[in-house]
């Protein structure tokens, strides 16, 4: 159960091996070394355990083998005694460019992102309920603001998620289940590896971002910024004319 | 059941934080709770009275809460002997409204009115006779109780003792009080005759408490928590007795047994968080501090006034703001008041705000396993939920509680360390295995058993 100062005692990661999803896991589990299942298609855990001083266990769960989603989630619940907070952190990021030359690529990307994501939350969202409480930690992106020229390709598979996702929020709070939508700016990890990072301060880490994640909780938002001072720099973006957003070089 | 849905409800304790969705069903005599409890939804079923318990004792996500406060009939009243047979869902309110005028009080009264007799003993509820009286189970003779296992049974001191010590201060984990028979105490009159003193440093406070408590039935301190140096610890303590007929103004004697009207000020419906800070309660406990002069005798107080101040604001936890409050009771063995001293000083000094800091000494405990209050000093506080250090400064309470000897009432708090309770309530095996035996399938459970791990099953679940 999640305590009245908002610490959580169970948190599954779908997604187990995103470095941004086990730094939530990490950040949230800190106070009541909270037990962590860490589900994934090849989930390494590295030194968590040890990192947290929390139970760690490694499950299997494939994004995109949607047709699994329902027995597979009900099994972690089941093998697991319930979760308070799921963390929904996997997706894939390829190039713009690859999105455009090959379809399949652009597709992969909504089947996992998108489809996935609706699947899983769809899912999450009925054995939560039947919980009675607990949350949702929806990792979006900035990039579901707006789409650019650059990205929209993956853009457009987030904005379809953090749609998603608000409106679950508003169909679940009666049910005493919390959505909170994550859009990060540019996060330094392994998806993002081989992608350029913005200049100064507007590059964050997994850490910052789980911090971000733990404050939203607490205080029962329904989007955070990571860093914080994206949601004005987007809000700026997002009222620009076309005109003048499309020469933007971002 | 067909109503399940309709009956879906966020419930939440008094301090408004981790609210859970729960099916409600609001019986409206005993066998009817019975019944409702009787099948129970895969996750299990708790007791519910008028939820006043801070935390979340009373709630329990994704399965059954039978609120039993439809169950507010008076099966007896004997006004020679003062014996009252009461269904679980009387409150402390209805008690004093039928039973003062005939010339009897609660034997033992929270600092609310609005708290249910089921509630009152699943939580073993104290006041401030406890140093003479002890707690609310002393005077009970008799429970009727469901247990899955057994049914509608009834338990006392001397009847099936073990049950009926498990059942005060089980947390509604042992089964569901349908309604007890309670011993009440003798008045002349409702007011209440009393002695004030302002004390000037925690040491005067607790030096004026060891000495004179006994010369009273009731005595309380309150301390302000925000005051440092040489006033760490400054209280105002308040000691007194249920005044005698010869002892009012002679104008008030016709009405001496008059019932204190139930009449309360609403708060304000929507309060920002962080309303209540170090600076409103700095100003607050300087008013309250000065309110009464150094030293009285003899103030003739109305008992509404003398027990329940807070509830002259009806929904005073919605100024704590939209996250809330928790509140943090504990108690230490005498003799450990330098843990007692440090704890206030550490207090103090990390600038949290605790609206209410309220010092008293308990008389020796109940043989009720879980029952919180033992011989010692407890301490009860208020803290908004916000803060980014609160949560460490209560994990370092805790220690310095638990190095002394003490322990934290389980009926309030919101956030310890499961592995905390077994510390606490060396005697929680033994009432585990009596809670088994009454529920061999594991139905009753609440949101706070399944975050403390009550019941034992492995630790904490979702």
């Amino acid at each position: 159960m999640r305590d009245a100062l908002g610490a959580v005692q169970r948190v599954l990661v779908l997604g187990g091996g995103s470095d941004i999803g086990q730094a939530i896991a990490a950040r949230l589990a800190a106070p009541r070394r909270a037990a962590i299942v860490l589900a994934g298609r090849s989930v390494a855990a590295g030194d968590l355990a040890s990192r947290t001083g929390s139970d760690v266990a490694v499950e299997w769960f494939d994004a995109r083998a949607v047709g699994e989603h329902r027995s597979t989630l009900d099994d972690l619940w089941a093998a697991h005694g319930g979760f308070d907070v799921v963390v929904v952190a996997f997706g894939v990021q390829f190039d713009q460019a690859d999105a455009e030359a090959s379809p399949a690529r652009a597709l992969e990307m909504a089947e996992t992102n998108y489809l996935g994501a609706v699947s899983a939350l769809l899912e999450c969202s009925r054995l939560l309920r039947a919980q009675g409480h607990g949350a949702i930690v929806v990792l979006s992106s900035v990039a579901a603001e707006r789409p650019r020229r650059s990205l929209f390709a993956y853009a457009s598979t987030k904005a379809g998620v953090d749609s998603f996702a608000l409106g679950l929020a508003d169909a679940l709070r009666p049910d005493g289940v919390h959505v909170l939508v994550v859009r990060p700016g540019f996060v330094r990890t392994k998806l993002t590896a081989h992608l350029k990072p913005p200049p100064g301060p507007l590059a964050t880490t997994p850490d910052a971002v789980a911090d971000v994640v733990a404050r939203g909780l607490e205080r029962g938002a329904r989007v955070v910024w990571a860093p914080p001072a994206m949601r004005w720099i987007m809000s700026l973006l997002r009222h620009l004319p076309h005109a003048v957003f499309s020469r933007l070089p971002i | 059941m067909p109503d399940a849905e309709a009956n879906r409800r966020l419930l939440s304790g008094w301090g408004r934080t981790s609210p859970s969705a729960a099916v409600v069903h609001t019986a409206v005599d005993g066998d009817d709770a019975v019944k409702a409890a009787s099948s129970p939804p895969p996750r299990g079923v708790i007791a519910r009275g008028l939820g006043r318990s801070y935390n979340d004792a009373a709630q329990n996500a994704g399965g059954l809460v039978v609120d039993l406060t439809g169950h507010s009939h008076f099966l007896s009243f004997d006004p020679a002997s003062g014996i009252v047979r009461a269904g679980a869902g009387v409150s402390i309110a209805d008690l004093i409204e039928v039973c003062l005028p005939h010339g009897w009080f609660p034997p033992v009264t929270p600092g609310t009115r609005h708290v249910t007799v089921g509630g009152a003993i699943a939580a073993d509820v104290h006041g401030k006779n406890h140093h003479g009286d002890g707690s609310l189970a002393r005077f009970v003779d008799s429970i009727t109780l469901w247990t899955p296992a057994t049914g509608v049974i009834e338990v006392g001191p001397d009847a099936e003792p073990e049950i009926f010590w498990a059942t005060t201060g089980g947390l509604g984990l042992t089964g569901i009080v349908l309604d007890a028979t309670i011993r009440m105490r003798r008045v002349e009159s409702s007011r209440m005759t009393v002695d004030i003193d302002r004390a000037a440093d925690l040491d005067a406070v607790m030096a004026l408490m060891t000495e004179g408590d006994d010369d009273y039935l009731y005595s309380v301190a309150w301390i302000d928590c925000q005051a440092v140096g040489g006033s760490l610890g400054r209280s105002v303590l308040t000691r007194g007795r249920h005044a005698l007929v010869s002892e009012l103004e002679p104008g008030d004697r016709r009405t001496a047994l008059a019932v204190s009207p139930v009449r309360a000020v609403p708060a304000p419906p929507w309060v920002p968080s962080g309303l209540v800070n170090r600076l409103t309660v700095g100003a607050f406990n300087e008013l309250w501090f000065r309110k009464d002069p150094p030293r009285a005798r003899g103030v003739v107080q109305d008992h509404g006034w003398f027990f329940y101040p807070l509830d002259l604001v009806s929904g005073w936890n919605r100024m704590y703001g939209t996250r809330g409050f928790v509140q943090y009771q504990c108690v230490v063995p005498f003799g450990a008041e330098d843990a007692l001293r440090g704890a206030i000083e550490r207090l103090t000094r990390s600038h949290a705000a605790s609206f209410l800091a309220v010092l008293k000494r308990f008389g020796p405990g109940t043989p009720g396993p879980l029952s919180f209050p033992s011989a010692g000093w407890t301490l009860a506080l208020d803290f908004a939920v916000g803060p980014r250090h609160l949560a460490g400064l209560l994990d370092e309470l805790d220690v310095r509680v638990t190095e002394a000897g003490g322990r934290c009432y389980l009926a309030k708090d919101g956030r310890a360390d499961p592995a905390l309770v077994p510390v606490w309530y060396p005697r929680l095996a033994e009432w585990r295995e009596v809670q088994r035996r009454l529920d061999p399938a594991g139905v009753l459970t609440s949101d706070l058993e399944r975050r403390l791990d009550l019941l034992g099953r492995g630790g904490p679940r979702s």
